[in-house]
């Protein structure tokens, strides 16, 4: 349902994608990994409309979305959240949300939505809260309650546990559990342990391209993945 | 308790605008009411820029631009049409459109603030060449000559059903008057609403905003168009309260003179700008009276004193050191009441023993 064809994206000279072909299946959980600079956070705004495409497709539920604009894919159904933190620092988190549920439903169903939300993320000690003065990993929280509250089809995380203290974290893959069960997700990340909470299926960027796809297991006993990830840290 | 603070602020601007709508003709000379029709006009040109940059988040530098449209339009049409009724709606349209036109390209073609800022500063200024330019008798529209840098002498405003009967200055007060509350409350109403609220939040984080699926061009548009068009019906008064329209409208001088006021009065609030336009509209009549300091020296320090101590403006500020005070104010009391509590029980004590 969510297919690239020859993905490719280049800055100047920079190749950053490179003729990519991913697909993804109805109700998958697919995690996308890969070193630094492999071009994931940039597969990840093609995917949703942030960055058009220098040759190639993005097809969502059949429809070309390739030079849409994002606000175009995100009423497609797509919840979408990016990797450094967006959310309304002068609002407070009910605003945030509530904000997120009025865009697709009506503003008195939007109330109902938005205190399932709160109560769902135990978010009730902040919701009058701005979130300009709550802690890092709480703001992650509620981008990614203002995603659900978007009731999406189709979730795509860039990096939802960064800045995330350990418990968080464990929540945060309890909660991508969940949304799973209603929502078809793909996951850009590269903190490990996470990836192996929640993933069944990962693909693993490099230099652009896709270089394995497989089960959890498989793709981390890989030689080339090894190499690549060991590299990575000998350099660093 | 905040809702309710809010309705009692909105009550007491309603009530403070009426009183002012009434008494002023009553107790204040001929010239005086003129001068307060300006200053009202002033005020719904800094309404407007307090609109859109404040909850818009649009940093228009040439605001004066859709002013000063406004004006010429009204004063073309009026005289064209020989009258004023529909000569105010064409003004009103005209600025908006010309507002709508200029945002569908720079929201569409996606310009940042910076240059959003410097076209409408541009646009401002090239009308102020152009117009300053036509004053030969060969630049006429209908039988409204532009007049070059003398500019046109505005016909005023007539009653609706009878165009050879025009309103005196003190009717043309109440106009302005009724035009500035009208906008107000209008830009309330726009600010608490759906509407209003994502454009808040445009303002906050766009990409968010984007990202969750609104059309934020389309939002930034409608906002500018709005604002556009409010500035246009400021104009119309500012002309019909001068009785006269000038290039001089368009300047850099007053271009900047909007946004000084939006800083000054307070940015993100409505009734601020209002307020800023209205003190130093006064302030600076009262020095130009004076020749003691230049006024632009003045300006500028007023300026820089602001941005260094009182970046938010005088409305929030006022705002924040009066909930200060009050909570102050309300924890002695309590205190005091507990101390009291406290002796009593103390003399009861001593009556038992």
């Amino acid at each position: 349902m969510l297919e690239t064809r020859g993905l490719s994206m280049h800055f100047g000279g920079v190749v950053a994608v490179d003729r990519v072909d991913f697909s993804l299946r109805e109700n998958e959980l697919r995690c996308l990994i890969g070193p630094n600079g492999a071009g994931k956070s940039t597969f990840f705004k093609c995917l949703t409309a942030q960055l058009r495409p220098t040759a190639g497709d993005v097809v969502i539920r059949d429809f070309n979305v390739t030079g849409s604009e994002s606000h175009q894919v995100a009423r497609m159904g797509v919840g979408i959240k990016t990797q450094v933190p967006n959310v309304f620092d002068g609002l407070d988190v009910e605003e945030n949300i509530w904000l997120s549920a009025s865009q697709s439903t009506s503003v008195k169903r939007a109330r109902v939505i938005t205190t399932e939300v709160i109560d769902r993320l135990e978010l009730g000690d902040v919701r009058k809260t701005q979130l300009g003065s709550l802690a890092h990993g709480q703001r992650q929280l509620v981008e990614l309650g203002m995603v659900l509250a978007g009731e999406p089809w189709l979730v795509i995380l860039d990096e939802p546990t960064a800045g995330m203290t350990q418990d968080e974290v464990v929540r945060t893959a309890e909660i991508i559990q969940e949304i799973n069960r209603s929502a078809t997700m793909i996951v850009v990340e590269h903190d490990m342990q996470f990836i192996r909470m929640i993933a069944r299926k990962v693909t693993v960027f490099h230099q652009g391209r896709i270089l394995i796809e497989g089960a959890m297991d498989e793709v981390s006993s890989d030689e080339r993945v090894r190499e690549v990830y060991l590299g990575q840290r000998k350099s660093a | 308790m905040k809702r309710t603070r809010e309705t009692n602020a909105l009550v007491s601007i309603g009530i403070v605008g009426l009183v002012v709508l009434f008494a002023a003709p009553q107790s204040l000379e001929l010239f005086a009411v003129i001068s307060l029709t300006t200053a009202v006009s002033l005020a719904i040109l800094a309404l407007s820029l307090g609109l859109i940059w404040g909850y818009g988040g649009i940093l228009c530098f040439g605001q004066t631009a859709f002013f000063g449209i406004g004006a010429y339009a009204y004063a073309i049409a009026a005289l064209n049409f020989g009258g004023s009724s529909s000569a105010i709606l064409v003004a009103i349209l005209v600025a908006a459109a010309v507002a709508a036109i200029l945002g569908y390209f720079m929201f569409y073609g996606r310009l940042s603030d910076v240059y959003l800022a410097v076209i409408t500063l541009t646009l401002t200024l090239i009308l102020y060449s152009v117009i300053r330019r036509t004053s030969g008798p060969e630049y006429k529209i209908g039988i409204a000559k532009l007049g070059g840098f003398n500019g046109i002498n505005v016909p005023p405003i007539n009653y609706p059903w009878d165009s050879n009967h025009f309103l005196f200055p003190e009717q043309v007060f109440y106009v302005a008057m009724v035009a500035l509350l009208g906008s107000y409350f209008l830009c309330v109403w726009l600010t608490k609403s759906h509407f209003g609220r994502v454009s808040m939040s445009i303002r906050e984080n766009e990409v968010r905003t984007e990202l969750l699926g609104y059309d934020v061009r389309l939002y930034k548009l409608c906002m500018f168009t709005v604002g556009g068009a409010i500035a246009g019906l400021g104009g119309i008064m500012f002309a019909n309260s001068i009785g006269r329209i000038t290039p001089d409208v368009f300047n850099l001088y007053n271009a900047a003179l909007a946004i000084i006021w939006v800083i000054i009065g307070g940015r993100g609030t409505l009734i601020g700008p209002i307020f800023g336009a209205l003190v130093l509209f006064y302030l600076t009549s009262f020095l130009g009276q004076q020749s003691v300091v230049n006024i632009n020296l003045f300006l500028g320090l007023v300026l820089i004193i602001f941005v260094l101590v009182v970046p938010r403006g005088i409305v929030p500020s006022v705002v924040q050191m009066w909930d200060r005070r009050r909570s102050r104010r309300m924890t002695a009391r309590s205190a005091r009441k507990f101390r009291r509590r406290g002796r009593t029980r103390v003399k009861e004590g001593g009556l038992e023993e």
